[in-house]
């Protein structure tokens, strides 16, 4: 078995095979592999008795749940219009010089993927990024460098 | 921090170390739930979220359903642009959250109550299971049934929507249903559910707390009580700040705003915005403009234009999609607005987009598509300049 | 009762009634897209919105139920507004090139558009260039999201009828779309080719592929001999394409136009299912011998049919462990093209390359069957071109023919008697119907103790079918089944199909025979008939082909002269070597998800 079927079968044996628990597994699976492979979707959808197209039209109604190939940290920076008041596209700058490439890509190395995100919820402490789960307000384009810096120097 | 002149309240983030949010409970419970429900009536309780349905009804409607199986659930997907109340609240008064659930579950007869947060939260939920675990240890040890659940969401701002919530924690895409049925009669797995605001229910236990009277007191015949207030845009102390209901916008942007206010957005992307010359007459509160909390200033050096295209793109985005008047409207008025301002569509053009927003008013399933009309007419009417030139 | 007014007209109606149905029996017609007869209510497209007095929102009538004192106005100035601007949003996302889709005149869209006077369009064209590609990978069925209105019913048919979900809803707000798994290519997933998407499709995001001009070419080709098979269903249900009443049996007039049209011959289907009875019935019996005398455990018990090519491969993906269950029976499509390209060939002398085989089917699976590699038996592809009902119904237009005034005609022979219990093969339970006519006769040398032979138990909507039937007073040959009591199953739309299976495969039944068929009413309600389809539709095409039956003089399959003739000339007997070898088929496991 490999190691994403494994994963699946102990966050099913955790939340259970009913459908309401469709949303945490996927969450459990995102949380350890960034994004949901064919081959997540697919044994999900056997363990919950779900299509497949099933599986992929619910996760992928969701922003944070990838069916795309994300690297190991993902950064997003907010985009709505209180960061961009107070200079998102800045900050979107220097990542995309930082890790050269552009929003919605991800780096040879798999490290890292920028993308932008609908309100994160800072509006007072635009502007605002997360790195996974971690929230990073009032960033400039300098901190924004160092934050990432830190990852990269993490041995990940 | 200047000495603000508007009254400042201090009851979502106070503590009371005599009456803590478990007393709160143990005290409540002693009254019948009837009783408590008349509390909630006669304090004028409103939803906190942005609708303000009167939390007392919802509670009665959910506690007259016969079944034997209801929830509650804690509406945490704040997803509004402008709103970041909630997160402080869950991440500072959780206790307070969870007692006011408690009580709910106690008045409607509910064994099980989930807070869903928002995946922009995740960082949360590490404290936050904490909190709950602690709180259902306490409930166990008053031999309560009723247990306390957390649940996420993953990027999805109609998860707001009650019914596109349960619809995702039933592990499905979240598109908003049809009403009715309503939550109080179908919600969660199609159960009588209540389903309230962070923010309506730390008032709650704080109305068990002081007394429907005091909470009363405050605010206005239309608005009664507090309302705590996400404060941004173009102000030189933005933040979070409870404040009571009903004041007059002018006394707002005096106290806020960096002296050079154009206008304010009330009640976030999905809400109005008040230009300068209407500052005078416009009363925050359910009597004039409602707002689940965000206040976004703008000072004259911000394109409205932008703004208005900003929301527009979040609401494209952020639309569910199934409904006809609400994905397809969306992307009308983005581009729309973009071909007016490129010159490929007349300046006339404008009047036609506002006839679809009044027809998306009316005709989209629920409240994401419903509201678009607000941000769009009220910006388009007062800065047509900005968004045509 | 709720009392309530619709354009200021009171009527009174059953608690739970909808504000649509209550205002169709005042004959208030409230347009619809979403909505539909035989699926759940989905209340999406808000075309049937309607305002309801003291109410801020207007409802959409197909989800909202009636309530005491409600006060309903369908055509308000704010209702029209709303649904021109409904209308008007509908047809900018969506790939208006009318004059060249398949479902020109045949789409609810382009009706309502036509109702409102839509003209130049009011909005900005958001149809994106690469929903315009179509997906033609899969034989069967064409995809196209530049036509999708998203009013998901097709996810729903899928869902509901057929318990697939092939199609999904996938993302959201402007990127939400109907998308296959990951996207992948319809020929590339679980689609089962049954086309019940295609029939509830308001457009032409889901048709046919359809193969008009390759037949039309066989037609005019003066090298070709071109022969076609029509299927039981399409005698009940090609006339609604023809401005016929649905329910009429227009099997005559078919046959004449096909004769018009330029078809070498005519001939039937109906024989080859005629054929598939004594295969198929041969087999059970020979099952039943090898499972109760012979104690042979690798035969398998219920055998199942295998007509419907669409259940076919619904097992391939779903059930994969129980293939050997399936009847080895080809379909009567392809043993007809089996036959034809071999035994037929040679009686008419016409070399088998020169041949070309078309056959008129209510089913899009069928296109897919055809395709099949294990379908070429006569060491040709035993049937070249599979045409639904709707495309006969076109290519009959396009013929010039005058389909009302048609005098009946006759099928050619040979390949073109047939008896009732081959007609019956249309509806739900036909085939079981038609298999008990025959193996008990054989077995018992009775007839099938039931009134005039119907076989009622086994007839009629309802998802999931039993009966059992003891087996009395056997000839010698068939001694051992002697008070046996003979219990079969019928399930028809593969949500019902997988039920049963679920529930055989739990060990919870004792059938010996089941009959299944992909499509809800089975093949008169198949992915190739005339749309509209609805329960209505499907029952008054079913009271046809019944009423088919009783018409015929022949009511037995074993009765069928021609199937006499072909075993004595060609075949030998049934289940004998030449039938193996053309008759006869396998199965192969395909992929869950």
């Amino acid at each position: 078995m490999t190691n994403t079927e494994n994963l699946i079968l102990d966050l099913v044996e955790k939340h259970g095979r009913e459908r309401n628990s469709l949303m945490p597994i996927l969450q459990g699976v995102v949380s350890q592999e960034k994004f949901l492979s064919e081959e997540a979707m697919i044994a999900i959808a056997r363990e919950l008795d779900l299509s497949a197209a099933d599986v992929y039209g619910t996760a992928s109604f969701y922003t944070f749940l990838d069916t795309v190939p994300r690297g190991k940290n993902i950064i997003r920076v907010c985009k709505t219009i209180s960061c961009h008041m107070r200079n998102k596209d800045e900050i979107i700058g220097v990542l995309e010089d930082q890790l050269k490439i552009k929003v919605g890509e991800t780096t040879h190395d798999k490290r890292f993927t920028l993308l932008t995100a609908n309100c994160l919820g800072w509006c007072h402490k635009g502007p605002v990024m997360l790195v996974n789960d971690e929230v990073y307000p009032e960033v400039t384009p300098q901190k924004a460098i160092e934050i990432v810096e830190e990852f990269m120097k993490k041995n990940n | 921090m200047e000495q603000l002149q508007l009254k400042k309240v201090d009851i979502i983030f106070g503590w009371d170390e005599k009456l803590t949010p478990i007393d709160v409970y143990d005290k409540t419970i002693k009254k019948s739930p009837d009783s408590v429900i008349l509390d909630m009536i006669d304090s004028g309780l409103k939803g906190r979220g942005g609708a303000g349905f009167p939390t007392g009804l919802k509670w009665k409607f959910t506690r007259n359903e016969d079944s034997a199986e209801k929830y509650v659930i804690c509406n945490a997907d704040e997803g509004e642009p402008g709103t970041f109340k909630d997160r402080e609240i869950l991440d500072r008064v959780p206790e307070k959250v969870l007692a006011g659930m408690a009580i709910c579950a106690y008045v409607i007869g509910a064994k099980e109550g989930y807070i869903y947060v928002r995946g922009e939260y995740n960082f949360l939920l590490k404290g936050l299971q904490k909190k709950v675990d602690i709180f259902n240890k306490q409930l166990q040890e008053r031999k309560v049934d009723f247990t306390i659940y957390l649940r996420s969401g993953s990027g999805a701002y109609v998860c707001g929507e009650e019914s596109a919530l349960f619809e995702s924690m039933e592990g499905k895409r979240g598109e908003p249903r049809n009403k009715p049925p309503y939550p109080t009669v179908a919600g969660y797995n199609s159960k009588p559910t209540v389903i309230n605001n962070v923010e309506t229910l730390v008032y709650t236990s704080e109305i068990c707390r002081m007394g429907p009277e005091k909470f009363k007191a405050l605010g206005t015949f239309d608005s009664r009580g507090s309302k705590v207030f996400s404060v941004s845009g173009d102000t030189p102390i933005a933040g979070i700040y409870e404040l009571e209901l009903g004041m007059q916008l002018k006394d707002f942007v005096e106290e806020f705003a960096d002296g050079d206010a154009k206008a304010v957005q009330i009640g976030g992307a999905s809400g109005h915005c008040v230009p300068r010359k209407k500052f005078n007459e416009t009363v925050i509160g359910f009597e004039g403009i409602p707002t689940g909390g965000s206040m976004m200033i703008f000072n004259s050096t911000r394109s409205m234009y932008n703004v208005l295209h900003d929301y527009l793109e979040f609401f494209t985005e952020e639309s569910c999609g199934q409904c006809t008047p609400c994905r397809v409207g969306c992307q009308q008025l983005l581009k729309g607005i973009e071909a007016v301002k490129k010159g490929e569509k007349p300046p006339s053009y404008l009047e036609d987009l506002k006839k679809l927003t009044l027809t998306m008013k009316i005709a989209a399933k629920c409240g994401l598509g419903q509201s678009v009309a607000n941000p769009f007419i009220s910006i388009v009417d007062n800065f047509k300049e900005e968004i045509i030139y | 009762m709720v009392n309530l007014k619709i354009n200021n007209i009171a009527i009174s109606v059953e608690e739970g009634t909808t504000v649509l149905d209550a205002a169709k029996r005042l004959n208030f017609r409230i347009p619809t897209l979403c909505n539909h007869p035989d699926l759940s209510v989905a209340g999406n497209c808000r075309v049937c919105v309607v305002e309801i007095k003291g109410a801020r929102l207007l409802a959409a009538s197909c989800a909202t139920p009636v309530s005491e004192g409600m006060e309903v106005f369908t055509n308000s100035e704010k209702v029209r507004i709303a649904r021109k601007h409904v209308v008007e949003l509908l047809l900018s996302e969506h790939n208006s090139d009318c004059t060249k889709c398949f479902k020109n005149g045949h789409c609810e869209l382009q009706e309502l558009a036509s109702e409102y006077r839509i003209g130049d369009h009011v909005f900005l064209d958001l149809v994106k260039s690469k929903d315009k590609i179509q997906d033609i990978s899969s034989p069967s069925i064409v995809k196209d999201n530049s036509k999708c209105i998203r009013c998901q019913r097709c996810v729903r048919t899928c869902a509901e009828l057929q318990a697939v979900s092939a199609l999904a809803v996938v993302h959201k707000g402007n990127h939400q779309s109907i998308s296959t798994f990951l996207n992948k290519p319809m020929n590339d997933v679980v689609c089962t080719n049954c086309g019940q998407c295609i029939n509830r499709c308001p457009t032409g995001a889901l048709t046919e592929r359809n193969y008009i001009e390759e037949v039309w070419n066989a037609i005019y080709d003066p090298k070709k001999f071109v022969v076609v098979e029509t299927a039981p269903a399409t005698r009940v249900a090609l006339g609604e394409d023809l401005g016929i009443d649905v329910g009429s049996r227009v099997t005559g007039k078919m046959v004449s136009a096909l004769k018009k049209m330029g078809f070498n011959k005519v001939l039937d289907t109906d024989f080859t299912a005629d054929l598939t009875i004594m295969e198929e019935g041969t087999e059970l019996l020979t099952r039943l011998k090898k499972v109760i005398v012979d104690k042979d455990e690798t035969v398998k018990l219920p055998m199942m049919t295998s007509c419907s090519p669409g259940w076919i491969k619904f097992q391939e993906h779903m059930f994969p462990g129980m293939l050997d269950n399936l009847s080895t029976c080809k379909s009567p499509q392809q043993m007809f093209g089996a036959l034809a390209k071999t035994y037929y060939a040679d009686k008419v002398n016409i070399k088998a390359e020169n041949m070309v085989v078309v056959s008129i089917m209510p089913c899009t699976a069928k296109k897919f069957e055809c395709n099949r590699p294990e379908m070429r038996d006569s060491g040709f592809k035993d049937v070249d071109y599979v045409l639904t009902t709707r495309e006969l119904a076109m290519m009959v237009k396009q013929a010039g023919i005058d389909f009302d005034k048609l005098e009946d005609d006759h099928y050619d022979s040979i390949l073109g008697e047939s008896t009732g219990a081959a007609v019956i093969f249309g509806a739900t339970g036909g085939v079981m119907e038609a298999a008990l006519r025959t193996a008990y006769e054989l077995v018992t040398g009775h007839e099938v103790p039931f009134t005039n032979l119907n076989i009622k138990p086994v007839r009629g909507i309802e998802g999931v079918k039993e009966a059992s039937i003891k087996i009395k007073n056997t000839v010698p040959a068939w001694s051992f089944l002697e008070g046996v009591e003979l219990n079969v199953a019928v399930a028809h739309g593969l949500a019902n199909a997988k039920k049963l299976m679920e529930s055989i495969e739990k060990g919870e039944t004792n059938y010996h025979f089941i009959e299944i068929m992909g499509c809800p009413g089975g093949c008169i309600g198949g992915g190739g008939q005339p749309i509209p389809t609805s329960p209505e539709i499907r029952r008054k095409r079913t009271d046809a082909i019944y009423a088919e039956d009783m018409g015929m003089t022949l009511r037995k399959s074993h009765e069928n002269p021609e199937v006499t003739e072909v075993y004595k000339d060609y075949l030998g007997a049934p289940l004998g070597h030449k039938s193996h070898e053309l008759l006869h088929t396998h199965y192969k496991a395909r992929k869950r998800y």
